[in-house]
Formats: structure tokens, sequence, C-alpha cells
């Protein structure tokens, strides 16, 4: 680890806690400002002109889940073509036909998907 | 590494705070200004002249409003919420030089970190959905949740395209390589792919269903008030100033200047005007995209994100690859990156205008009613057949 590297990291998180600060500075003033005065209603959840339920756990489609397993793959697939796209050119012609085959694999995968209709909102 | 460079960093990252407020301040007025322009309205005008302080009273008016917690709320995240939205957003200007010196600390795998930040704030609109326990917000927060991660594929495969042309991962590097030609004319349809996919990691009209007011009533945002929705709002316009900004880094060539005369302080000021006119121009974009497209549907959002951006998204490194690796010439990828871009735009006008709608809605200007009636509207009244 040179010291570029350690300086680099130190600088991101000076950064992170400078937005926080700030952040925090702006919640004190609200806090110092802003009148506080809870009612029943006020504090209910939004609903339209109807009491709300106490229950809002409603259920959660399970395409959310089934859009975020796709995403994960193509995720992980992006961390291995960034280092990739980086060296392809100087490197020996294999490096770049086995990415090529790679993105082949998962090209194939998501036509395949398509063909299920995982890619269809329903 | 001494202390007196971390506390340069610290200065660095007040200033940097200090100018991203208020540009976010001067992005609200101007966005009202241009929606109004657009929609044939004043926009503000009263406070101070021509109302350019409105954002002051905006933003005060925010401070001084009470903050509602509401009754089920997950109390922790619910206030925590906020944070983890708006200091990714901010985490990302670390590395985002606005000149050739101007930067916190430009990191070496610059464009790697800011992809991997960029997502961290879809934790953010989850937790604002789930700790505010109302069914409106967990709606949101999970559509939000559903588009920012469609979108982040072609958003990163974009990046990528850039990267592997230039042959660099860091953002003033990749400016300096676009010295004599942006990478805008190399990959038109790079640069598509990116607006697009940006816009919809913006959560902006027309992808704005996360928080859309006719279906799920503001989504993740609903329950907040007060300094805390402020914080949202300011994330969102830094956002959109970091995404403009990004575009003009990553493709229309940053701060480069064909012949550039000057040196040190001169030079610096004339980059940052120049990259500031190029990114008022992308934000012109994207306020005018908004005032002028109607917001897509869920189904219509997942399928053109999945069916089309991601596909595309692919083609652009294989031909990008194929281009560098065989050492053809740019202006061949210039060709196939346009043919592409070509294609992809058919296919979305053939998918989007239908024949039932070009029948049902008829303009008829005033001019042709006046020529063809061949009398004064005055008269038509009584005398029309």
């Amino acid at each position: 680890m040179s010291e570029g590297y350690v300086l680099n990291w130190i600088a991101v998180l000076v950064v992170a806690a400078v937005g926080l600060v700030a952040i925090l500075l702006m919640f004190a003033a609200s806090r110092l400002l802003a009148p506080r005065r809870p009612t029943e209603a006020k504090d209910s959840p939004y609903e339209c002109g109807i009491p709300a339920a106490p229950y809002h756990w409603s259920q959660i489609q399970i395409r959310y889940y089934v859009f975020a397993i796709i995403f994960i793959i193509f995720d992980v697939e992006a961390v291995f073509l960034f280092p990739w796209a980086l060296i392809f050119v100087e490197s020996v012609p294999i490096v770049f036909y086995e990415m090529l085959i790679f993105i082949g694999v998962l090209f194939f995968g998501v036509i395949y998907g398509w063909r299920k209709g995982v890619l269809q909102w329903r | 590494m001494s202390l007196s460079e971390v506390f340069i960093i610290l200065a660095k990252a007040v200033i940097l705070m200090l100018s991203v407020s208020l540009v976010v301040l001067v992005l609200t007025y101007a966005e009202r200004k241009a929606l109004a322009r657009i929609q044939q309205r004043m926009g503000p005008t009263r406070v101070g002249f021509k109302g350019i302080l409105q954002p002051v009273a905006d933003s005060l008016k925010l401070i001084t409003k009470e903050d509602i917690l509401p009754t089920w709320a997950d109390r922790g995240v619910y206030w925590l919420a906020p944070i983890a939205v708006f200091v990714p957003a901010f985490l990302m200007w670390v590395t985002i030089p606005v000149t050739r010196q101007i930067v916190v600390e430009n990191l070496d795998l610059g464009l790697f970190y800011i992809t991997a930040v960029s997502v961290l704030s879809v934790l953010g609109l989850l937790m604002a959905g789930w700790g505010s326990a109302s069914k409106w917000a967990v709606m949101g927060g999970l559509r939000a949740a559903g588009q920012l991660i469609s979108y982040e594929i072609p958003f990163i495969m974009a990046i990528l395209g850039v990267a592997m042309l230039a042959q660099s991962l860091d953002l003033t590097e990749i400016v300096a390589q676009q010295h004599s030609v942006s990478f805008a004319l190399v990959q038109p349809l790079g640069l598509f792919i990116f607006l697009t996919s940006a816009l919809a990691e913006l959560g902006r009209t027309p992808f704005d269903i996360h928080h859309a007011e006719s279906e799920v009533i503001g989504g993740p945002f609903v329950e907040y008030s007060g300094a805390h929705w402020s914080i949202f709002f300011l994330a969102e316009y830094m956002n959109t100033f970091t995404i403009a900004v990004l575009t003009v880094l990553l493709f229309l060539g940053g701060w480069s200047w064909p012949t550039m005369p000057f040196e040190g302080f001169l030079h610096a000021t004339l980059s940052l005007i120049w990259l500031l006119i190029k990114t008022s121009a992308v934000l012109w974009l994207i306020f005018w995209i908004r005032g002028t497209y109607p917001r897509l549907r869920i189904d219509q959002l997942m399928a053109f994100g999945w069916k089309l951006l991601v596909p595309l998204s692919f083609l652009n490194i294989v031909i990008t690859a194929i281009v560098l690796f065989y050492g053809l010439p740019l202006w061949v990828l210039t060709c196939l990156s346009g043919i592409l871009l070509v294609g992809a735009v058919c296919i979305i006008r053939l998918n989007s205008s239908s024949s039932m709608e070009r029948d049902t809605v008829r303009l008829v200007s005033a001019k042709d009613v006046r020529s063809k009636a061949k009398f004064s509207p005055l008269e038509t009244s009584g005398g029309a057949e």
C-alpha cells in the first residue's frame, strides 16, 4: 500500500464526514427553528381521506426479486469487465476472445430470460 | 502523508460542499424557470429581482417547517434514509475534476469508484420507503429499487465503453484523450445509452415512476417533510448536476479546448467556464426532456431497460472491443455506432406510435381553418354549415 493509496481513501472519508456534518447541521437548525406539535391526525401515514390501516406490510411482488437476481449476475460481470477493458488491447489475444465468449454467454442468458418471459413485467 | 495534506483535503471538501450547494440552489431556480418557459408560464417572479431569491426563500421555509414522524414509522431507518441518499451522492464528487487541476483527490480507479458509489443511493430510497411504514412509500421504494438496478447495467456498460476507448479509469486522463476528437463522435450510441440510463438513475421524467405523484403520491418521500425532505431534494439536484458534468467529461470533451493559448490561472478559469457552458447545455436538455415527455408505465420502463438498453449496451462494448483490438480506424466505430443508434431510434419510434393515436388526435392550425372557411371567425356563429 503506497502513501498515495492511503491518502486517496482518507480523502473519501473526509468528504463523507463533511457531507454528514453538513446534513447534521441542517437537521440541528431545523430542530431549533421548526415547531414540533405532533397530533394523531398529522402523524398518521398518508391515505386518501380514510383512516390509515395499521398494517402497512402489504405483500411484495415476486417480480422485484427476479429483476434483482438478474441484476446481480450482470453487476458481477461488470466487475470482471472493468479490469479487462484496460488491458485487452496490449494483452495476448486469448484474453480478448475469452471475454467475447463470456459476453456471448451472458447475452445468450438475456435472450433465454426474454424467451422465458422473465423480462416481461406482469 | 502528513496532517497538512489531510487539512488541505478538508478545506477542499468544505469548498466543494459550499459550491455544490450553491449550484443546487441555482439549479432549482433554473429548472423552474425553464419548465415555466416550456409551459408558457412566468415561473417564480416575486422574491428578489425576477424571482432570483426564490431558492433561498424555499430553503428557509423548508428548514423552519415541522418534521413529521409518522405513527408506525421505523424511527432509526426513517431518520437515517436521507443521509443514506445524500452522502453517496456527495461522495461521487471526490474524484470528479472540474478542470485539469481542480479536483478533491484524483483516484486511480475514478470511474470504477463512481459506478460503485452511484448505486448506493438505492439503499437510501429503499430505507425511506420501508421506514415510513406507509403503503405508498413501500411501493415507491420498491419501484425505485427495481428501476435503479435495471438501469444500472446500461449505465455501467456505457461508462465501460468510454474506459475502453481511453484505456484508463482516470477522469483527467479521459478528458486529455478527447483533446482532438470527443468520444461523443466516436461512440454516439454510448452517449445515447449513457444519457437515457442516467435519466432513469436520476428518476427524472420520463422515468420518474418511483415518485410519480399520480400513482404513488411521491413514493419514498411521501411521509417526509421539512429538513429531511429537503435533503432528498438536494441529493436529487446534486445527482442531476453530477450526471451533466459526467456526460461532459466522458463524452463531450470536458474542458479541453483545441488551442488553449493561456497557462496557469487564466487557463484554469477558462477551462472551468468552458466546462460549465457545456454542462448547462446538457442540463437544459434534461429540463427540456422533463418538460416535453410523458411518464412511462412501469412495464414499458422495464421492457425499455432490459430489452433495448441492455442488449444495446452489450453491442456497444463488443463493437468497441473489436475496433480497438484489430486496430481499425476510429471512424469505423463511429459508423457502426451510428448505425446501431439509428436502428435503436427506429425501434423506439415503431413501438411508441400506434396508428390509433394518430387518428384520434388531430391538430389543425387556426390559419388553415380561416383559409378554408373564407370568412372571419366572428361571423361563424350563425352562418356556418
